[in-house]
């Protein structure tokens, strides 16, 4: 039998909310994960297109922080003038597909879908984002690393849905870089990325921030290196091949082993952390 | 259903539509715009490129509900000054081959043109960066991008005679480039069916249907299921007819993961709306092997009972003495070698529709082999020959997978059930899972040579993974053996192959049947080998070569070889890029650079087998040069080379040929489009037929020769020395065909089949050429960017040079891939974002030396050469690889955690 599914596009962010609270709805945004995942001609299922509500889209600055909103596009925010703590997500961006990827996918599609090789997840997590999932009920805010909890698994509940991500203005210091590894130059889902963000003072790192993806179910900050940069001057040397490899859970694909994953992982940081060093001196 | 508005060329246009229908569709089915193309409906290829508000999506990702109300361009409605600008500029460059990828690397073209008129290089490879093209090898496409807004020189058409070896633009190419081209696809008459196949998704499996009836009844629209019960004529069929052995549907087993059982025939909206997994089925797994080794070993399960071992086939040259050459050689190197499936991923998955004409079924579809389909459909329905016609649409791209029939007798199948016309168009994953792949190779070999560097023996085996059924299995196990050795003269040869049967994809043809896979064991073997002797790599290769009156490995003497020259016009290139290697590499502690060098030499047509074809060339009442052009143009650009050839042979200007195509109603065989044979075979008997027209012609006006041949309303003017004749064309009788001048010739190489040994001449025309590629490997994170590649090709005669420039940079973009980043992993890799093709972002800089030895067996001297330009490719790069690291890849693609294993293990 065929059903007729609906298709809704509110205008208003209380209207899409009343509808999820009513049903089963799925949600599409730049439909770059949605549509890949049927062979169909036609979203399957009832739909809630959120690309009408003004509100979720665009990067606001907040008393708080930055606010990204749901349905900012990559290319929104490749766009956008941010503060050097941003340049990783930005960089990350960049090297989301190629073009017509970057004009439709957004933000909060790319953490919904949860992908292990989801490139906006590390430079979020050195930005200690949280998302904000609101739904007829109210407002939550969860922070990134709580709100991704396994492959394709997020605790976002069936009546709620991202309204932004917010980034707190106490990590929206330093600087930040972010690298890819992938088999050809464009197109590429990631074998690993890294990213990293730094404070540096008087020549000291004073904050850092180092993330990976790809290597493990989601992608993680990597605490047990970060703690050795602390104190130091930056300098990629403490990052070791065996420090990474215990902080990460690398998985054996088409794309790359489990092994190779770990020490390239450990070498992307390297060369992440480089790189910002370079930054840096260019800005001072 | 509601509606959305859509702002097309200053229009409103009202469609009705579901709002979570693909853009695509929209644009395609209700608006005809069929320049948006799909070749995968996941965002991976870019075909279906459209700007929205200017800016470039792909149509496949966009519901309707979210285009409405904005301006949408396709190429067939955006801005028509800068088009046709950019149209020009794609046809002087060549940069469109098959065409598919056209319109929308033509989108994403136009949104950076608006904003940056002049582009750089860097800024168009970032614009076009998400549309895929597999023919060309991206650099014909960026160069025309770069220069659409630059003035042009007009370069005059050729004068009548010399069209030969003029870079002319493709004459099929102006409906490429404003997107009215017809593929598969495209040409679906209202009121016509859908078909839908029903397909394994085990690798190997019993299998027994439930209540079809039952189901039928519960599903509106659905018209009917076709089993294999249903096939009147013989369920089985095969390109080499002694080894047809593959079922149009599956009987009780399924032999491959992805292997049709059903079709399902329907009202096209409602069957498209169904999701299938309810269709009654029951699968009953049974053990499968995957791999060469696993079905070649003892516990394997039979694919096909009377073949032993699951050997489909054994191949073998043997000439001298090679065991006493290989002990008494100074040096000997010996290696194993591994390669896996590789998927054509041409842009077009396939597609055809089909309906009744008369009591004649008619099947328009992509394909490289319009005869082949033609005999196996019939054969397959039960049908005489003279009641199945086979239209050739475009095809968007083939390299030996479209060889094979695909959908043709499944949709001759539907047709007869239905009575109503009825298409079916593969989705991508489909199209992956069924299509023919080229084959995995087990290889190992030990070549030997004396202490001055001459080479005295070489021995070889390979065991090839041929899969499910014959397909061209035997075409590899032949062609491997008597390619094995290079353009190298080899003394004492013994190659041995075999094509072993396993639960994987078909293998069938994939430009160069093999001798790909076997150059990268014999030229990674050669570098170790020069190495070992203590000489240059090029030098040495140079000192084997094979000259002039050098006997094959199958005993045949060969005349007009040219690899030597191949190798010499590489020399300067050769020292150059070392001494810049050697230079960058003091320096550089985390990237290395290196240079490798491969030759390949390809035998054109089939091996040791008649492959003849037919041109005919007539001349209409009213003044026509109709050119019956059977060689199928996937791409690659007979339609314009077999013009030229022939139009020189009649003497008249190419501009007055009219091409008439392989429709197999209307145009005699030409053969298949494969093996490097259509310039020369069908070259050859477009030649003919041009000559003898030339001569009838002769014949009327008592003239002993013409200078020129030129037609002035309905007259035909032949001139000698100042002196015209004209020949009233409406006052001849007209023949069969319509024609009151008509040539109509054949030509078969002369080859003989070869013996037990595999002695004797499998082919009249060799063509040659050699690579070098520069490389830079990240040596942390075992990564490889080719930097620079140089192609020298023999083609005996560039009949095109442009297009002959255009097979060598898609050929490279292919070895690439074979090279560096393609495994196909049935399973798991059954779409273009987990194969991964390159992209116009992995393309070295590509400089083409064509290279003239005429060969007199040739037209007008020319060799074939679309294959040959793949093969020198992967062994340079993984030379170059191995020159920069120390490391030897033995297994491609050399992915890069492969490469940083070798790299550590040759470091310890
Ligand atoms: C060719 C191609 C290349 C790609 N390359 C990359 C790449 O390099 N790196 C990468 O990371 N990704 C890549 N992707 C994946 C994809 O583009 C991104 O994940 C993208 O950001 C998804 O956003 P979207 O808006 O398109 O999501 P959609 O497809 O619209 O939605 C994805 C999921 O998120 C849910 N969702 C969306 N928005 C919300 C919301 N606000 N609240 C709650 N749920 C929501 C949807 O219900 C759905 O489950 C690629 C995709 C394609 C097709
Ligand atoms: S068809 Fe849309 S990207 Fe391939
Ligand atoms: S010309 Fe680009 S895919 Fe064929």
């Amino acid at each position: 039998m065929t059903v007729i599914n609906s298709y809704l596009r509110p205008f208003a962010l209380e209207h899409a909310l009343e509808e999820l609270a009513a049903g089963s709805l799925r949600i599409a945004a730049g439909c770059t994960d949605l549509f890949p995942s049927t062979e169909h001609k036609q979203l399957q299922g009832s739909i809630l297109d959120i690309t009408r509500i003004k509100s979720l889209r665009g990067i606001s600055d907040t008393d708080d922080g930055i606010r990204i909103g749901a349905t900012t596009t990559w290319t929104d925010l490749i766009k956008a003038d941010l503060p050097p703590a941003c340049r990783g997500l930005q960089l990350a961006a960049q090297k989301v597909g190629a073009l017509q990827i970057q004009n439709r996918g957004t933000i909060a599609g790319n953490l919904c879908n949860a992908s292990p090789a989801a490139d906006g997840v590390p430079p979020l997590l050195t930005l200690d984002a949280k998302v904000e999932l609101q739904s007829k009920g109210g407002t939550r805010v969860v922070p990134l690393h709580d709100f991704i909890i396994g492959p394709r698994k997020t605790v976002l509940a069936e009546t709620e849905l991202i309204t932004a991500l917010l980034i707190p203005k106490s990590s929206l210091t330093g600087h930040s870089h972010f690298l890819k590894l992938g088999a050809r130059a464009y197109l590429v889902i990631s074998i690993a990325m890294t990213s990293a963000r730094l404070v540096v003072r008087n020549g000291v790192v004073v904050e850092a921030a180092l993330a990976i993806g790809s290597c493990g179910p989601v992608a993680t900050r990597v605490p047990q290196v970060e703690a050795q940069m602390i104190g130091k001057a930056v300098d990629p040397v403490v990052i070791t091949d065996d420090l990474v490899a215990t902080a990460i859970d690398p998985i054996a694909d088409m794309r790359a082993n489990a092994a190779y994953r770990a020490i390239s992982a450990a070498e992307l940081l390297r060369r992440t952390v480089l790189e910002l060093a370079m930054d840096l001196e260019a800005a001072t | 259903m509601t509606s959305i508005t859509l702002n097309i060329a200053h229009q409103t246009h009202i469609v009705k539509t579901h709002m979570a229908r693909r853009l695509s569709e929209v644009l395609r089915d209700d608006l005809k715009l069929k320049s948006v193309k799909i070749g995968c409906d996941a965002g991976d290829c870019g075909a279906c490129t459209v700007l929205i508000d200017g800016a470039q999506h792909c149509a496949c990702l966009v519901p309707a509900g979210q285009a409405d109300g904005r301006k949408i361009e396709t190429l067939e409605t955006s801005e028509p000054q800068l088009f046709a600008r950019l149209q020009d500029s794609f046809l002087d460059h060549g940069a469109a081959q098959c065409g598919i990828c056209t319109p929308g690397m033509m989108m994403a073209a136009t949104e950076l043109l608006r904003a940056v008129p002049s582009p750089d290089q860097a800024q168009v490879k970032e614009a076009l960066a998400g549309v895929l093209c597999r023919c060309t090898g991206y650099h014909k496409i960026i160069a025309a991008v770069m220069d659409a807004n630059s003035q042009t020189t007009v370069c005059p058409p050729p004068k009548a005679g010399h069209a030969v070896g003029q870079p002319i633009r493709r004459l099929d190419g102006q409906a490429k480039v404003n997107g009215t081209e017809v593929f598969g696809a495209d040409f679906i008459p209202d009121g016509t069916l859908l078909v839908r196949a029903i397909r394994a998704q085990h690798y190997h499996a019993d299998f027994e249907f439930g209540d079809l009836l039952a189901w039928i009844k519960m599903h509106a629209g659905v018209e009917c299921v076709i089993t294999a019960a249903d096939i009147a004529g013989i369920n089985c069929y095969g390109v080499i007819p002694p080894f047809a052995d593959q079922p149009a549907l599956a009987e009780k087993t399924t032999r491959y993961r992805g292997e049709p059982v059903a079709l399902v025939v329907g009202d096209p909206k409602a069957l498209e709306a169904l999701g299938l997994d309810d269709f009654p089925i029951s699968w009953t797994p049974r053990p499968h092997s995957l791999t060469q080794a696993d079905g070649a070993g003892p516990d394997a399960t039979l694919l096909h009972d009377h073949r032993q071992e699951n050997t489909l086939i054994r191949g073998n040259v043997v000439s001298g003495a090679p065991d006493s050459a290989m002990v008494e050689a100074a040096h000997v190197v010996t290696g194993q070698f591994e390669t896996s499936y590789v998927e054509h991923a041409y842009i077009e998955p396939e597609a055809g529709v089909a309906w009744m004409e008369a009591d004649v079924l008619c099947i328009q579809a992509c394909t490289q082999a319009p005869v082949m389909d033609l005999e196996d459909t019939a054969k397959v329905l039960g049908l005489p020959l003279n009641k199945v016609r086979i239209i050739p649409s475009a095809a968007g791209g083939g390299f030996g997978a479209k060889l094979d029939v695909t959908l043709q007798p499944l949709l001759g199948l539907a047709v007869l059930k239905t009575g109503m016309p009825c298409s079916m168009v593969f989705s991508r994953s489909e199209s992956m899972q069924a299509s023919t792949k080229r084959h995995p190779g087990s290889m190992q070999a030990s070549i030997g040579a004396d202490a001055a560097g001459k080479v005295m023996a070489m021995t070889f085996h390979g065991d090839f993974n041929t899969g499910a059924y014959a397909s061209w299995g035997p075409t590899v196990a032949t062609r491997v053996p008597v390619h094995a050795s290079g353009p190298y003269l080899t003394p004492n040869y013994r190659a041995t192959s075999r094509a072993v049967h396993t639960n994987g994809p078909t293998s069938g043809a994939f430009r160069g049947f093999g001798v790909p896979q076997a150059a990268i064991t014999q030229e990674s073997l050669y570098d170790d080998l020069a190495q070992k002797c203590g000489i240059d790599r090029l030098e040495f290769r140079r000192i084997n070569a094979l000259r002039d009156g050098d006997v094959t490995p199958c005993g045949q003497t060969l005349q007009a070889v040219g690899i030597i020259d191949c190798l010499d016009a590489l020399k300067p290139h050769w020292d150059e890029f070392h001494a810049e290697v050697t230079a960058f590499n003091t320096t550089s502690l985390a990237h290395k650079r290196g240079i490798g060098i491969a030759s390949c030499w390809y035998g054109c047509g089939n091996t040791g087998l008649p492959n003849p074809s037919t041109v005919r060339f007539g001349i209409t009442p009213d003044g026509q040069f109709n050119l019956h052009q059977g060689a199928t143009d996937i791409g690659q650009g007979s339609n314009t080379v077999i013009a030229q050839i022939a139009a020189d042979a009649l003497g008249v200007q190419v501009g007055m040929i009219n091409l008439v195509g392989p429709d197999t109603a209307i145009t005699p065989d030409c053969g298949k489009t494969s093996a490097s044979r259509q310039t020369f075979i069908t070259g050859r008997a477009a030649e003919a037929s041009g000559l003898a027209l030339r001569a009838a012609i002769l014949r009327l006006t008592n003239l002993t020769h013409a200078d020129e041949i030129t037609l002035e309303g309905g007259m035909l003017c032949v001139r000698q020395d100042q002196n015209d004749q004209k020949i009233s064309l409406k006052d001849l009788p007209a023949d069969a065909n319509g024609y009151v001048l008509c040539a109509e010739e054949t030509y078969d190489p002369p080859t003989t089949t070869l013996d037990e040994n595999g002695q004797g001449t499998p082919y009249a025309v060799y063509g040659y050429g050699a690579q070098i590629a520069e490389v830079e490997v990240d040596m942390a994170l075992g990564t490889t960017k080719v930097l620079r590649m140089i192609a020298a090709h023999d083609v005996g005669r560039a009949i095109n040079p442009q297009l002959a420039e255009g097979q060598i940079e898609g050929g490279i973009a292919q070895g690439l891939g074979l090279a560096l980043m393609e495994e196909y992993l049935p399973g798991e890799t059954e779409n273009l974002h987990n194969y991964l093709i390159p992209t116009i972002g992995d393309m070295p800089h590509i400089t083409s030396i064509l290279i003239e030895i005429p060969d007199t067996e040739g037209p007008m001297g020319a060799k074939g050469l679309g294959e040959h330009v793949l093969i020198p490719t992967a062994p340079a790069i993984l030379n170059g690889i191995h020159h920069a690291t120390g490391a030897r890849v033995t297994k491609v693609p050399a992915l890069p955690h492969r490469l940083l294993a070798a790299i550590k293990a040759s470091q310890t």
